[in-house]
């Protein structure tokens, strides 16, 4: 029972010029979606603008419509203790499985902090996390 | 000043009309003889070698293109064979295939020649040393003026392009005179220079430059003497010519295209019609000693005009303007042709990115020419991985600069965001100032 700690996430490709972040926030108010969660990456030229939404497919749709190119990934979010050693507990349990972190981001939740991953392995990392006592957000928290 | 060949060079206008029409005559009787592509083309416009009885007659011959040579690739159109071949010259196409250039012994010889004379034009002999800084290997520029060099009795330093440095260190230490390379390098050469605390014109023996293989103009060559303290004279040719073969003399006003080598014309590019002297319009070639790639009327798509008067220097070969732009949107990038259509061939045969719309930007970063592609990524491609973005960005950079010889920078952009053209597609921007 993997499937619900499986959360959407949109990516968003980005030209690295000044005002790209505003149309896409802006874009997203409009259609009254809130971002909960997102990160920016940056290379020479481009960036990809990382967000969870509450409402994914409506988020997809406004940014297609627009002309930004958009694909989801699946993330995973793992509650963190918010104190020295915290991110050690969740790093160590994927490491010692084999498992890459691709990216990561962390935002301070409602109820304390997360940290959002995308793995190499996804369903193995939840369950992997899941066997080690770790906590996961499901996808319904960020609706 | 010293002439390398007094009799072509210096010969009286009639008899080299006269030499000209009998050299054109032979060739148009041994291609349509031997050649099935010019037996062809002749036949279909109705021409036959007896029909050519003035030189003026070579009007009713037909053209030639570039697209014939991609047609024919890599040697379908030479009329000489393999074993009769002594090298090979490649330069980018149009689109796909590249256009390969095969020489006789004969052909060498002939373009040897003519830099020969060219260079003796411009005031050099023996005791000179010339440091070639044009590209050697397939580019014909570097082989092209090293023979010429050797030929007139110069000493060439063989140095080839990059390393500006060493390339000014070696110029002091072995006395160097004169310099052959793009009027955009000696401009880089001269920045580097000033910034080693080396002044071209105090402490280098440096008196002649021989320019070309990209646009340059009047401003820039007052600018060069002036800064550098050296004469500059600008070379021309194309590699279907040979290679570079033709230089201005010391009035520095039109470029010699030698009678006995080649007959120069200007048409008119929509009609086809021949212009007269002064008249500008695009550069058609006939070369009239060729072996193994013989051209009848070579639309060069250069945009000059010709001046066929006796030149107060003596010579009495027509002689060319300063070329001063293209009929076509080819460029020329770091002394490369690029052609906007081979850069959407290479575009089009990489899955990740759109090959239908792109946008190329030219820019002079300090003295040196800059290119950008800018593509845009398929959507299917879209990871988002940065490290997957960069890779697919690294690739497209590779493909281009193994297709066009020259590297290019790379921006990926989002689908949808680059212009559209219903009409002819704009699809250059180049910032460059000559």
């Amino acid at each position: 029972m993997t499937e619900k700690y499986i959360i959407k996430q949109i990516s968003i490709f980005s030209e690295n010029k000044p005002g790209r972040l505003a149309a896409i926030a802006h874009a997203l108010e409009e259609a009254g979606i809130n971002i909960l969660a997102f990160s920016i990456a940056e290379a020479n030229g481009f960036g990809v603008v990382r967000a969870l939404v509450n409402k994914p497919d409506a988020a997809y749709e406004t940014l297609t419509k627009l002309g930004f190119m958009v694909s989801f990934t699946d993330v995973i979010a793992v509650a963190m203790r918010d104190e020295p050693g915290g991110l050690f507990d969740i790093a160590s349990i994927l490491g010692d499985a084999g498992i890459n972190i691709e990216y990561s981001y962390a935002y301070s939740g409602k109820e304390g902090a997360v940290l959002i991953l995308r793995v190499d392995r996804v369903e193995e990392g939840i369950t992997k996390v899941l066997d080690a006592g770790g906590k996961l957000l499901g996808a319904e928290q960020f609706r | 000043m010293r002439v390398w060949d007094p009799r072509i060079e210096e010969m009286p206008p009639g008899d080299l009309k006269r030499l000209q029409y009998r050299l054109l005559k032979m060739l148009v009787y041994r291609l349509y003889s031997f050649s099935a592509f010019y037996h062809e083309r002749m036949r279909a416009a109705g021409v036959h070698p007896d029909d050519i009885r003035t030189l003026d007659d070579i009007a009713t011959l037909p053209f030639m293109y570039k697209s014939d040579l991609r047609d024919n690739y890599p040697d379908r159109i030479f009329t000489a064979s393999q074993d009769e071949l002594v090298r090979y010259h490649v330069s980018s196409g149009t689109t796909g295939k590249p256009t390969v250039v095969g020489y006789t012994a004969n052909d060498l010889e002939a373009w040897t020649t003519s830099v020969a004379r060219s260079l003796t034009a411009c005031g050099l002999g023996e005791g000179d040393v010339m440091q070639v800084s044009y590209g050697y290997g397939l580019f014909t520029g570097g082989l092209g003026l090293h023979y010429g060099a050797e030929r007139i009795g110069a000493t060439v330093l063989p140095i080839g392009t990059g390393n500006t440095e060493r390339q000014i260190e070696l110029m002091q230490d072995l006395h160097v005179t004169s310099i052959a390379c793009t009027p955009s390098y000696l401009v880089h050469l001269g920045e580097t220079a000033g910034k080693m605390g080396v002044s071209i014109k105090n402490d280098t023996n440096l008196r002649v430059g021989v320019l070309g293989a990209e646009p340059w103009s009047e401003r820039m060559r007052t600018k060069l003497q002036d800064s550098l303290g050296i004469r500059v004279f600008d070379i021309y040719g194309t590699s279907e010519m040979s290679g570079p073969m033709f230089t201005e003399c010391a009035e520095q006003h039109g470029i010699h295209i030698w009678g006995d080598i080649a007959y120069p014309e200007i048409i008119d590019p929509e009609t086809g019609e021949q212009l007269p002297a002064g008249e500008k319009g695009e550069l058609v070639m006939t070369v009239l000693k060729k072996e193994a790639l013989p051209m009848i009327r070579y639309r060069v798509g250069d945009v000059t005009m010709l001046d066929d008067a006796v030149c107060p220097c003596g010579r009495t070969s027509p002689r060319i303007m300063r070329i001063q732009g293209r009929v076509d949107d080819m460029l020329i990038v770091r002394g490369i042709n690029v052609f906007p259509s081979q850069v959407e061939h290479t575009l089009m045969g990489i899955p990740e990115v759109l090959g239908s719309a792109f946008q190329i930007e030219v820019d002079r970063k300090g003295a040196l020419d800059s290119m950008l592609v800018r593509v845009e990524m398929s959507p299917d491609a879209f990871s988002d991985k940065i490290t997957d973005l960069m890779k697919m960005k690294a690739k497209v950079g590779h493909e281009l600069r193994n297709s066009l010889n020259v590297a290019a920078d790379v921006e990926l952009v989002a689908p949808g965001s680059l212009p559209r053209f219903e009409g002819k597609a704009k699809r250059v921007i180049d910032r460059r100032v000559y």
